[in-house]
């Protein structure tokens, strides 16, 4: 893509081609404006393709076979150890890393710190499509995938913790979509739905935070049913809840600092001037919310240790392996934040959300997997569940890539085909927009249509 | 229309005061039933420790009642009691090909060795139960807790819930994998009031069957007319809120294999917390965020705000 813009190439940014003024098609949208060929090219040049290829060629199969020979055949079928990767990593990663979308949208549309706008998007994206891959992380480990909404439709088990997480990642989930739809209407050219989704900002915004609060709390009160199979440092049944939802605060923050820094890296072309501009200044006031929390969660920590009397364990080779989890994931990204923050290197910031994001990865799997059964044995997961999941987890990369490249995330969508790209309009009246609504859809929300 | 919603209300409005009334008169009970004690004719199985000389035989007539594939060393073979898994520190267990399975501890106590007999327990209060989010499980009055593969999802929360780690899962089944755990032989045998198999087939008097009530009595019974020979305890008559299947030992329960370390009440009541802050999340939020997104906005006006919102297209 470098190349292409070095020779002046500037991909589809809004409705219309600049060079002639026609409506750029889908297919021309899809290719980002380039020739089949040329889109082609750029594909093969990219040696990050060839791993991904890689990965799909040996991963993929793998997924096939799993569902032609049953979850037995890539797990190792422990009935001590239910839970693999799949959910270890899977679910219990993927959703607090994903709570992005709710804290900015919160930061953004309800307290109104328009500093951060420019993330926004990037936020509400990285939330769908984290929650989205949890989902299919959830399709692969469970035994009969088919029934996926029978929690919803079918039979209901209401007092249980894993139904409300049901219930809630399902909606937040069709919220979060809702969310990224606008961003997706500009891009397709439906104005009148965009309007309509802008119009609900609020009432998703809220809806995102009740949700949010919830499951990400249910996602650790799952655990408590376990009470002694949990090593007692990692369990507490009256603040498995609080922890949960604390450290999600961090993780999905530093999850949109490394996102949007692996963004800066590669695919600087798509993004606009007002994101990179403002890019360091986001990521410094990013860190600061980051390390409010991380206080925080430090600080609810030794109150659960002492409400629950753990100090003794800590002694113990398991406690010896709490307390490099606490010191990694938990005081030397404090340490480095504040500093950071004080010397406002953008560089620091960086590379303490990758150390808190590993962090928060090393607690969940710790919580779910490492210390779980902590009094019977120690399972390592089976190579095959292990592809499986860094399989999904390129997927996961590949549709993220894919929808930044397109959608107006990382860069503001044109509405005047004749404006230059220098020039990007801040504030403009909605009336200035080419209204071109697809005939169903005018017919559908004709009352939206003013 | 007016008119029949009128008739309606007038007509429920009767309804509702007399069942107020009548919930009134049970008000005190109400309260009460807000700890549930279990069902008052659950029936239980007691087993003895001492009695038991693992002879197997329960584990072949379970094999037989639910028609479970032939293990691959007969049920007469006694050598499976040598067998570990992971490194020593597991014996044998509940498995999709197994309801039941006798272990034997303590052979070097003087009174040694001792077998165990581990399957579902049947709790009053189920952590399997209460974690499915599909209801797939049920306790029924007769003490049972028996599964229903129907509505079964497979997420195996069960398996995780399960203080005692009794549910299996055939996981090799591509397309109708389901959760294999002993039943209490309920369709067979126990709604129609009859005992278990292995109840009924063990040669020791080991196991014995009857209302749970009358069991913890009987326990107590036995531990107050032997002095000395057991242990002071009834495992199972308050673990994780009381079982249905309880047992005695000679030798102290932690030396058996049973989790010594369960709490003593239901699994059920760790997530109650949490869930107590779901309404009040779900009631208080939506006013308290808005309240703060005005709060945020100060005193500027909705069109500003609507024009911001705009500049991100």
């Amino acid at each position: 893509m470098k190349h292409l813009i070095k020779k002046g190439f500037s991909p589809v940014n809004s409705l219309n081609n600049p060079d002639n003024g026609h409506k750029w098609s889908l297919w021309q949208k899809l290719r980002l404006g380039l020739t089949p060929a040329e889109y082609f090219q750029q594909l093969l040049r990219n040696p990050f393709n060839w791993v991904l290829c890689v990965i799909f060629a040996i991963g993929l199969p793998i997924i096939v076979y799993r569902y032609v020979m049953g979850l037995g055949s890539v797990m190792h079928a422990s009935y001590d150890y239910p839970w693999g990767l799949f959910l270890g990593f899977g679910l219990f990663c993927m959703v607090p890393l994903s709570a992005s979308g709710f804290l900015l949208g919160t930061t953004v549309e309800l307290f109104g710190h328009k500093k951060f706008k420019p993330i926004l998007n990037l936020a509400l994206l990285n939330g769908l499509l984290g929650y989205f891959f949890a989902v299919v992380y959830l399709l692969v480990d469970l035994g009969c995938p088919w029934r996926l909404y029978y929690p919803m439709f079918v039979s209901w088990g209401t007092a249980a913790v894993l139904f409300l997480v049901g219930w809630h990642v399902a909606t937040y989930l069709s919220v979060q979509i809702m969310e990224v739809s606008e961003a997706f209407f500009a891009w397709i050219g439906w104005p009148a739905a965009k309007k309509y989704i802008h119009g609900a900002t609020i009432g998703l915004t809220v809806a995102g935070i009740i949700l949010s609060t919830l499951h990400q709390g249910a996602l650790g009160t799952l655990l408590t049913y376990a009470p002694g199979k949990v090593h007692p440092l990692w369990y507490s049944s009256e603040f498995m809840w609080i922890f949960y939802l604390c450290s999600s605060i961090f993780a999905g923050l530093c999850m949109v600092i490394a996102v949007s820094t692996i963004v800066e890296k590669t695919m600087a072309w798509r993004c606009s001037r007002e994101f990179l501009d403002n890019l360091g200044a986001i990521t410094i006031g990013l860190a600061k919310g980051a390390s409010m929390a991380l206080v925080t969660y430090f600080v609810i920590k030794l109150i659960g240790l002492t409400h629950d009397n753990q100090w003794s364990y800590l002694a113990t080779g398991w406690g010896k392996w709490y307390m490099l989890e606490i010191s990694l994931g938990v005081i030397l990204p404090i340490i480095l934040f504040s500093i950071a923050i004080r010397k406002n290197s953008v560089g620091l910031v960086r590379f303490t959300a990758f150390i808190t994001i590993a962090g928060l990865m090393m607690n969940r799997l710790n919580t779910a997997l490492i210390t779980f059964n902590w009094n019977l044995y120690q399972e390592i997961p089976h190579p095959l569940e292990t592809i499986i999941s860094v399989t999904i987890f390129a997927l996961f990369i590949v549709v993220y890539r894919f929808i930044l490249y397109r959608l107006p995330i990382l860069y503001t969508w044109q509405s005047v085909p004749a404006l230059e790209m220098a020039t990007v309009p801040v504030l403009e009246p909605a009336e200035t927009v080419p209204v071109q609504p697809e005939p169903h859809f005018a017919t559908v929300m004709p009352s939206i249509e003013n | 229309m007016s008119g029949i919603s009128r008739r309606k209300f007038l007509k429920s409005t009767v309804i509702a005061g007399g069942s107020a009334a009548a919930a009134m008169t049970s008000a005190k009970s109400a309260f009460a039933m807000k700890e549930f004690q279990g069902y008052p004719d659950s029936m239980g199985v007691l087993v003895d420790l001492t009695r038991c000389i693992g002879c197997r035989t329960c584990e072949a007539a379970c094999n037989k009642e639910h028609n479970l594939p032939e293990p691959a060393l007969p049920f007469d073979n006694l050598s499976v009691f040598d067998e570990t898994f992971h490194e020593g520190k597991q014996k044998r267990r509940t498995t999709d090909k197994a309801y039941t399975v006798v272990n034997r501890y303590a052979e070097q106590e003087p009174g040694g060795p001792v077998y165990r007999k581990i399957q579902c327990n049947h709790c009053s209060e189920p952590a399997c139960l209460t974690s499915c989010f599909v209801n797939a499980y049920k306790k029924t009055k007769e003490g049972a807790v028996v599964y229903n593969p129907n509505v079964c999802v497979g997420c195996r929360m069960c398996m995780v819930a399960c203080p005692f780690g009794i549910p299996a899962y055939s996981y090799d089944s591509a397309l109708h994998p389901e959760i294999i755990k002993c039943n209490f032989c309920y369709d067979t045998r126990l709604k129609n009031g009859k005992p278990p198999a292995c109840v009924e087939a063990c040669p020791q008097e080991a196991l014995t069957f009857g209302h749970r009530k009358t069991l913890v009595k009987t326990a107590h019974e036995r531990i107050r007319s032997n002095p000395g020979k057991y242990v002071d305890h009834v495992y199972g008559e308050t673990e994780v809120g009381g079982t249905s299947w309880m047992y005695l030992s000679s030798v102290p329960f932690e030396q058996v294999g049973f989790n010594t370390t369960l709490q003593h009440h239901p699994i059920l009541d760790n997530t109650k917390s949490f869930l107590g802050i779901v309404p009040m999340v779900l009631g208080i939020w939506p006013a308290m965020f808005l309240g703060f997104h005005l709060l945020a906005k100060g005193g500027k006006t909705e069109n500003k705000e609507s024009n911001a919102g705009e500049s991100c297209k």
